[in-house]
């Protein structure tokens, strides 16, 4: 005979208060996150879509919207780009030199200094990029226009003043070095001495070690910083706004007298002074840096996950 | 290729502290010489200095001679990284590089010594170096796959053809099985019988039955305190060793009786 008995409930676990609230509080942590960036996004289109559907001719400029901002995002773009390229190097090497090369008490000492090179404000090392490395760079302009002018960057007229893309790059560069450098510092001393032990018993020398060891082991931690230091680069306000003379259009002329500005300097420089359709035209503009920073996170991941089985982290 | 090693009154200090104190020994090239002993008695130490990888340590540092046929490994123009391609090392836990394939590993010694090589004799040569470490069969399908993916007992094979690969003329082994199953461990004596055809071979090893199955020769490392140097109690054959050794420290040592 056989019975069809259903089996017996199984013991519901006893859910305890304390495990409730900190599930509760950390769950509501998460959706708010989630909450604030649909909230973000949801302000900046339907705000900009009254420049969206607006008539070309009453966008400022004239000829529309799209019009309008491409030059922002060319310059937006080109300034992280030279920030980037002269930061990620110099941070990758001065990482290296604190972790494995320098003396112990220097490397503290310089560890300290790059921390509180992050903490000065932006708008210190825009006064300082319109007083002392601008004007300082006007006679290399001079030098760039005559002798490298073949090269459409360095096409001149150069600039009198100083303020041009590239020296909005360099602030750039040196205002996101210290982010960068701090990571890879960070990933770079983690490399297992397993590894580094590997390659020197393989008759590696030290910079050979660094090579096989160190900067396969650190390289998805400096893709990071660098996304980092990309994102404040992109967003960075202040600094661009006083160091570059913005007006122009699309050039990869980085020392002329006319500069794309960048979509952030824009918003703070024209903000105070805009009305109506102007100011949707602004915030289009915050969208669309809002899309080009969320695009540059989303390749950084794909990058860092492209190689995961060969990350080290298995 | 294999080539002898003598150690004359070798004193290992990390800083001030002596390690190791006055070590004098004779290592027989095509032979397995193992070292055993308790934790912390400096064989590690002493192993590390025989290719100056325990200088990766700060302040490391040794006083006294290590020879390897007539060459002074310690002598004031001596690039340790030179040393470094001739002995090569084993470590105790399997450590091929992460970020690289099985390939790669393997031919990593190569390429390190900036010797230009055709694809196709370095493709030789990581064949044989895999072959030599009885791991060809079981990865020649996936050269290309990460060495991380491995089990342990093959990536310990993985890091010997590594390290075989530049045909050093002495292999050190630190403790290369403590980390791996019985079977895996098996695999790995049986490779090192093979390999002392070619090489000199040191071990350092915390089995004993596996000191008395692979090796010739054996020398025990004891500390007389916490704080004391350690010392070469005794090295001798290992048959010796294990039936009726000179030292009263070593017999209490291999038969267990160790306080």
């Amino acid at each position: 005979m056989t019975t069809t008995d259903a089996p017996p409930a199984p013991p519901r676990p006893r859910r305890r208060p304390g495990d409730r609230i900190f599930a509760g509080s950390a769950t509501g942590a998460g959706i708010l996150i989630l909450v604030v960036l649909a909230g973000v996004a949801a302000f900046l289109v339907s705000e900009a879509w009254p420049a969206v559907v607006a008539p070309a001719e009453d966008i400022p400029g004239g000829d529309g919207l799209t019009a309008y901002i491409a030059p922002l995002v060319f310059g937006t773009l080109l300034a992280a780009v030279i920030a980037l390229l002269v930061a990620t190097p110099l941070a990758v090497a001065i990482a290296l030199y604190i972790t494995y090369y320098a003396p112990p008490r220097l490397a503290t000492l310089m560890g300290y200094v790059m921390d509180l090179l992050a903490a000065i404000p932006s708008i210190v090392y825009g006064f300082w990029g319109i007083a002392a490395l601008a004007p300082a760079l006007v006679p290399f302009y001079g030098w760039a226009e005559e002798h490298l002018g073949f090269l459409p960057f360095f096409a001149g007229p150069a600039s009198v003043t100083g303020r041009t893309m590239l020296t909005a790059g360099l602030v750039l560069a040196i205002m996101i070095l210290p982010i960068i450098s701090a990571i890879s510092r960070e990933v770079f001393g983690q490399a297992p001495a397993l590894h580094r032990e590997a390659a020197l018993a393989l008759g590696a020398t030290r910079w050979e070690m660094i090579r096989m060891a160190v900067l396969p082991y650190g390289r998805s931690g400096v893709i990071g910083g660098a996304m980092l230091g990309l994102g404040r680069a992109l967003g960075e306000t202040l600094a661009v706004a006083l160091v570059l003379s913005g007006s122009g259009g699309i050039t990869v002329n980085l020392i002329g007298q006319s500069n794309p500005s960048t979509i952030a300097a824009n918003v703070a420089l024209k903000f105070p002074e805009s009305t109506g359709i102007e100011v949707n035209a602004l915030i289009a503009s915050g969208l669309a840096l809002f899309v080009i920073t969320f695009a540059v996170n989303m390749f950084a991941r794909w990058i860092v996950n492209r190689r995961a089985d060969f990350s080290g982290a298995n | 290729m294999a080539k002898r090693i003598d150690v004359s009154d070798l004193d290992i200090y990390y800083g001030s502290f002596l390690a190791v104190q006055s070590v004098n020994v004779s290592i027989e090239p095509r032979s397995i010489t193992a070292l055993i002993g308790p934790s912390g008695c400096g064989k590690s130490t002493f192993l590390r200095s025989l290719n100056r990888m325990h200088e990766v340590i700060p302040g490391a540092r040794v006083e006294g001679k290590v020879v390897m046929d007539g060459q002074d490994l310690y002598g004031s123009d001596v690039d340790p990284v030179d040393v470094r391609r001739q002995i090569g090392m084993v470590f105790q836990r399997p450590n091929p590089f992460p970020t690289m394939s099985i390939y790669d590993n393997v031919a990593a010694g190569l390429r390190l010594n900036a010797k230009k090589m055709r694809k196709s004799d370095l493709d030789d040569l990581v064949e044989r170096s895999l072959r030599g470490a009885n791991l060809w069969n079981e990865v020649k399908d996936r050269l290309n796959r990460p060495g991380s993916g491995l089990s342990g007992g093959q990536q310990q094979r993985l890091c010997i053809a590594r390290a075989i690969a530049v045909e050093p003329d002495v292999l050190l082994m630190d403790e290369p099985c403590s980390a791996l199953d019985p079977i895996s461990t098996l695999a790995i004596e049986d490779l090192m019988t093979e390999l002392k055809e070619r090489f000199t071979i040191v071990i350092v090893t915390h089995n004993m039955q596996q000191a008395a199955r692979v090796s010739e020769s054996t020398g025990f490392f004891n500390l007389s305190g916490v704080g004391q140097p350690g010392r070469l109690i005794e090295f001798n054959p290992t048959e010796k060793i294990f039936s009726s050794p000179d030292e009263k420290a070593t017999e209490d040592y291999i038969s267990g009786r160790f306080g």
